[in-house]
């Protein structure tokens, strides 16, 4: 018997279980993930958390209720990947053949890279969302804040979901207008980037949104430490911005367990070829979502499109078949505007985000790059696609893993 | 698009950075730095040769790696190019602006 071994079950490992189940011969292959948590987050909703739009039974689940029978789910936390061996070891000594290794162990807030985020201020006036702690400790800070100096930062690219910070300047903006207190707030965002995105058409529209909603832009800002005691964050260049709630987004790092094991770069992910998704160093190993250091989005999204090429890739390397380089780095990101209102952004590796209608092009109903009720409703009913589709590995109708040029108003 | 810099019509793009490495050399380079306001500093120099190298071998740039490089930490990036350092320095050594992975 043959064992493909998953390391991760959060989005990644989870939708490459269901899919693998149908596709591997059982008489052959036995599947194994494993993951140091029992509970699966809808990580999404740390977005909504912090404003009371979900509540915390929304966004957990057993992560058992999600993978397929006949797949062996092992609680453990991993401490090495030995590649020569192939072999993996976990925390409490137990050791895992492998015959086949998919990794797909996320990235994660790491907020001891910056000097003074973990000081006397942090849960006081300094907090992050990017963690089911964290997101829920900022619902209980805004829920008694009265107001003053709020700054949403970036401290380095690049971050998984790369527009959420944005949402949140955005819903702060609309929660605390709905609170009656919004005179009181002064919102700014504040970014590495040279403005509110990093391709040039959806910068300008979400600059637009910004002014729009009276909300500061810093850019170019890359902070150096946060200076506790007078309560600013410090760049290296020499300036500093005042806070009374600094809202963080800390660098991401890849798991530690991807630097123990000598595979990673310098942020821990993993180096992979960016179409066909095999490890650039061992070819019996491949990596899936945020673990890679894929030039595309770190997204669910962009996970479920990879995961169905991965599939494929597999049976392909199984059946000793030339591997498909397909994955187009397509992503596809609802950004929440507040206010009911959401827009919409498709793009790749190689098309930026423009306007349009998606998925059915000259219909919709979903508007590209422009803000609508309807993207709204079809960011909420991502949650119920996340839990119902997305994990189990559902291909969703009219949307393919390779992105469609058609719908998309391209400059000529 | 073209761009006349010291001299010579130099193919660039919309930002003005270099889209054919081969058109450079050092008094480009320190056309494009006067533009910048910078004086090119031996220092200067070797920290855009390490820049030339990574991008000639194709290993993104980030921030984080030129300050990882052993070649120049990130406060002292920052002294030599202000504002912006990583944008700066690669349009002085002629190679495209790092895409900060999104
Ligand atoms: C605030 C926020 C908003 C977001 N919004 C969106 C959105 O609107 N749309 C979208 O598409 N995406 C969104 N995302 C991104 C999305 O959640 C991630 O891209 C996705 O979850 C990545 O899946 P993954 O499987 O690669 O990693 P994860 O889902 O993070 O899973 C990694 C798993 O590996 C396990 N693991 C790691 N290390 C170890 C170890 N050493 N031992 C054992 N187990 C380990 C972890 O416990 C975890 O379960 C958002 C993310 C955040 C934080």
């Amino acid at each position: 018997m043959k064992r493909l071994l998953i390391l991760g079950a959060g989005t990644s490992g989870t939708m490459m279980a269901n899919h693998l189940k149908h596709e591997l011969d059982q008489e052959e292959w036995e599947i194994v993930i494993i993951d140091e948590c029992d509970t699966h987050y809808y990580q999404p909703g740390y977005l909504f958390l912090p404003f009371d739009l979900y509540a915390p039974e929304d966004i957990q689940k057993p992560i058992r209720d999600f993978i397929p029978r006949g797949v062996n789910f092992m609680h453990e936390k991993l401490d090495k990947i030995l590649p020569a061996e192939q072999r993996v070891i976990s925390a409490n000594g137990d050791s895992f053949h492998y015959d086949l290794l998919i990794i797909a162990t996320g990235t994660k807030p790491a907020p001891d890279e910056t000097t003074g985020m973990l000081g006397k201020e942090w849960k006081k006036s300094v907090f992050d969302f990017y963690t089911y702690d964290g997101a829920l400790d900022l619902r209980n800070k805004l829920r008694e804040w009265e107001g003053g100096k709020l700054v949403v930062h970036i401290t380095e690219m690049p971050i998984k979901c790369p527009v959420a910070p944005l949402e949140f300047a955005f819903l702060a903006d609309s929660y605390f207008k709905h609170k009656g207190i919004r005179d009181k707030v002064d919102i700014t965002f504040v970014t590495p980037m040279s403005g509110a995105f990093t391709k040039p058409k959806a910068t300008a529209a979400l600059n637009h949104l910004l002014t729009e909603k009276h909300i500061n832009i810093i850019p170019d800002f890359a902070i150096e430490r946060i200076d506790n005691d007078n309560k600013t964050i410090v760049d290296y260049g020499g300036s500093s911005v005042p806070f009374d709630l600094l809202v963080t987004v800390p660098t991401n790092k890849g798991d530690a367990l991807i630097e123990r094991s000598g595979l990673g770069d310098e942020l821990n992910y993993v180096p992979t070829n960016k179409g066909t998704l095999q490890s650039k160093d061992y070819p019996n190993i491949f990596v899936l979502g945020d673990a890679s250091n894929l030039p595309a989005s770190k997204a669910g999204s962009v996970a479920h499109f990879e995961a169905e090429i991965l599939t494929e890739n597999i049976k392909r390397y199984i059946a000793g078949e030339p591997l498909k380089a397909d994955f187009d780095g397509h992503a596809n990101c609802f950004v929440e505007t507040g206010n009911g209102k959401a827009l919409l952004l498709d793009f790749n590796y190689s098309h930026e985000p423009v306007e349009g209608e998606f998925p059915i092009p000259g219909i919709g109903p979903l508007r590209l790059l422009k803000e609508s009720r309807m993207n709204h409703m079809g960011k909420m009913a991502f949650r119920w696609i996340y839990w119902n589709m997305l994990l189990k590995g559902t291909h969703i109708p009219f949307v393919s893993a390779a992105m469609s040029e058609s719908g998309k108003h391209y400059d000529k | 698009m073209e761009k006349i810099i010291s001299g010579k019509n130099i193919a660039v793009n919309e930002e003005g950075y270099l889209t054919d490495f081969s058109q450079w050399n050092k008094e480009i380079g320190e056309a494009l730095a006067k533009e910048a306001n910078i004086t090119l500093t031996p220092r200067h120099w070797e920290v855009l040769a390490y820049l030339q190298e990574s991008h000639k071998n194709e290993i993104p740039l980030s921030i984080r790696k030129v300050g990882k490089s052993g070649v120049v930490d990130i406060k002292e990036f920052y002294e030599l190019f202000p504002q912006g350092p990583l944008k700066t320095a690669t349009k002085i050594a002629g190679i495209p602006k790092p895409v900060s992975c999104i």
